[in-house]
């Protein structure tokens, strides 16, 4: 099922001729109103006219992280404030989040993109749709909302969290399509069979399923215990939020990206060099029809791989496998980015800390939890137990304000932490995906 | 009046007790008492020895976090009552035991008992107020 027809089954030249003219139109946009383009531009001596081709886009300099972090708050937006109708955040690699802005005409692109989506995972008009991604400064919530409104489908905006009250909900109002992480489907799974409720006898058709990293064997799994069709969703606030590409339920083989609004590229994520389709490497985002967030080459940090042989579900759009990892450390703990260094700056903002401390990553009863261990040194260690559970509490606290995430604070013995060549090894990610 | 007290920490789990003992034990180093606290992930070892300088160079040459407290040593009569006469006055005084274990050895007739408080000081000055004997360091070490 098709959503937008005519954008989505574009014959490939009328496709690139459609992307070319927005993508000149959005790099003349950023030019001259974003200074932070403006100075990479001129640096690299580059006009916006120069781009004549849509090959001449790999002409450009990246974006980075970064970059958004040094223009922080709302640096990088391209309209003034008062054309701004809504502000969304993801966490950024120190204390500071990423802030993304939409302008009216924006939030109306991205409502349709999720109604594609929701439609490419088998949800129509007649549909009951249960929304478990978070709702606030995460774009997930909101952008399943919009999405489903605008499809016409009735929305149950759940969020996440209170997992017992939402099985006697699934039950009792039998929602058809089920929209969170999947690690949460799975959790839900079995907090319905431990109330009694067999999950495989409710209403469900098909679950669209993102914002963490999953595997094919997770989706097996899901469809199993779940009894419902599992499809994958890309996406990043930066770019725009959910609703950059989808799996088609037809096909669920690759997420077509929605090029009549992004241009995707694949490059060596060392070198930063273009690399051909088929070939793996970071995925990088140009957006072409955002008004106050335009991001030009943003480097995503996600690994995957590009397809442009055509899909049997009728669209000409290319798709990208689903992501299989990240150029960096950043981990996704129930959907919401952590950056070691992120931790780190918490531990040391708190002068009694030691610096060796390494973060361990399970997925237990299919939910992630993260254990942070520090090691106890003179400057912390105390001879009563209230003294250290205090330490470990403050931490714990000071995570959770930072970051938003709960955490297990574990307090161990020096030396506990494995050095390899005199750095500590800060990461062992224990999930078998 | 005060007594040191070295303390360790320790996460749980096998063979970091005996390590301690064994450590200590090689060095010549005699545990005069001792106490754990444990929670369910690490434990705090607190111990009186005969050589406290030597227990802590040995220990945090293996790695181990020492740490040094101050707490005292209180001679309690060996009857009935006698431990809670002494934590009468203390409860009167407003004072708060940290925590508190018990002595093998005796000093005479009296069981000796270590309390860790908040503030010592007012501490040892209640219980000499009161008739409570409060043993001197060199006397501990060495009973």
């Amino acid at each position: 099922m098709i959503y937008n027809e005519e954008f989505e089954t574009l014959p490939r030249e009328a496709l690139e001729a459609i992307q070319l003219r927005r993508l000149k139109n959005t790099l003349e946009r950023v030019y001259h109103t974003v200074p932070f383009y403006k100075k990479q531009f001129d640096e690299h001596g580059i006009k916006p006219d120069d781009v004549k081709s849509l090959e001449d886009l790999q002409k450009l300099p990246f974006t980075t992280k970064q970059d958004l972090r040094d223009n922080y708050p709302f640096g990088m937006f391209a309209v003034p404030m008062d054309s701004v109708v809504r502000i969304h955040a993801s966490s950024g690699t120190t204390g500071k989040p990423t802030v993304v802005g939409y302008t009216a005409r924006d939030i109306k692109t991205w409502s349709e993109l999720m109604a594609r989506t929701l439609m490419a995972g088998g949800a129509t008009k007649g549909d009951i749709i249960h929304n478990a991604y978070g709702y606030g400064l995460f774009t997930g919530g909101l952008g399943f909302h919009y999405g489903a409104e605008t499809l016409g489908a009735s929305v149950i905006p759940i969020s996440g969290g209170n997992t017992k009250r939402q099985v006697m909900i699934m039950k009792d109002f039998g929602p058809t399509i089920l929209t969170c992480t999947p690690s949460y489907a799975l959790l839900l799974a079995e907090v319905a069979e431990e109330m009694g409720i067999d999950f495989r006898s409710l209403k469900f058709k098909s679950g669209i399923f993102g914002a963490e990293p999953w595997s094919e064997q997770m989706r097996q799994e899901i469809e199993r215990k779940l009894n419902l069709d599992a499809v994958d969703i890309y996406g990043l606030s930066e770019v725009m939020g959910p609703g950059v590409a989808v799996e088609c339920i037809e096909a669920k083989n690759g997420l077509h990206i929605f090029e009549d609004h992004f241009i995707a590229e694949i490059i060596d994520p060392e070198t930063g060099e273009p690399l051909p389709y088929g070939v793996k490497g970071e995925l990088v985002f140009t957006t072409i029809t955002k008004e106050a967030f335009p991001v030009i080459r943003y480097r995503t940090r996600d690994i995957s791989v590009l397809y442009r042989e055509p899909c049997k579900c009728g669209r000409t759009l290319i798709r990208m496998e689903r992501v299989s990892g990240r150029t960096d450390d950043m981990l996704i703990i129930r959907g919401v980015n952590v950056f070691p260094s992120q931790i780190e700056s918490v531990l040391m903002e708190m002068e009694e800390v030691s610096p060796h401390y390494q973060l361990i990553v399970d997925r237990v009863e299919h939910m992630d939890q993260l254990t942070v261990m520090v090691e106890v040194n003179e400057k912390i260690f105390s001879d009563t137990v209230k003294n250290l559970q205090q330490l470990e509490n403050k931490i714990r606290k000071n995570i959770k304000d930072m970051l938003g995430i709960s955490t297990i604070v574990k307090l161990v013995e020096p030396k506990t932490i494995e050095r390899t060549e005199g750095k500590a090894k800060r990461v062992i990610d224990n999930r078998k995906l | 009046m005060k007594v040191e007290q070295i303390s360790v920490f320790l996460e749980n789990k096998a063979g970091r007790l005996a390590e301690v003992t064994r450590l200590l034990g090689d060095g010549g180093v005699n545990i005069r008492a001792l106490s754990l606290a444990d929670t369910s992930d690490f434990g705090i070892l607190r111990l009186i020895v005969n050589d406290n300088e030597k227990a802590k160079k040995i220990l945090k040459e293996n790695g181990f976090t020492v740490g040094k407290t101050n707490v005292v040593a209180i001679e309690v009569e060996d009857r009935p009552g006698g431990l809670a006469r002494i934590l009468d006055i203390l409860y009167r005084a407003g004072i708060n035991v940290e925590y508190m274990y018990a002595f093998v050895q005796q000093s005479g007739e009296n069981a000796v008992i270590i309390f860790r408080f908040d503030n010592l000081d007012e501490a040892i000055r209640v219980l000499q107020e009161n008739g409570v004997t409060v043993i001197n360091g060199s006397k501990v070490y060495t009973l």
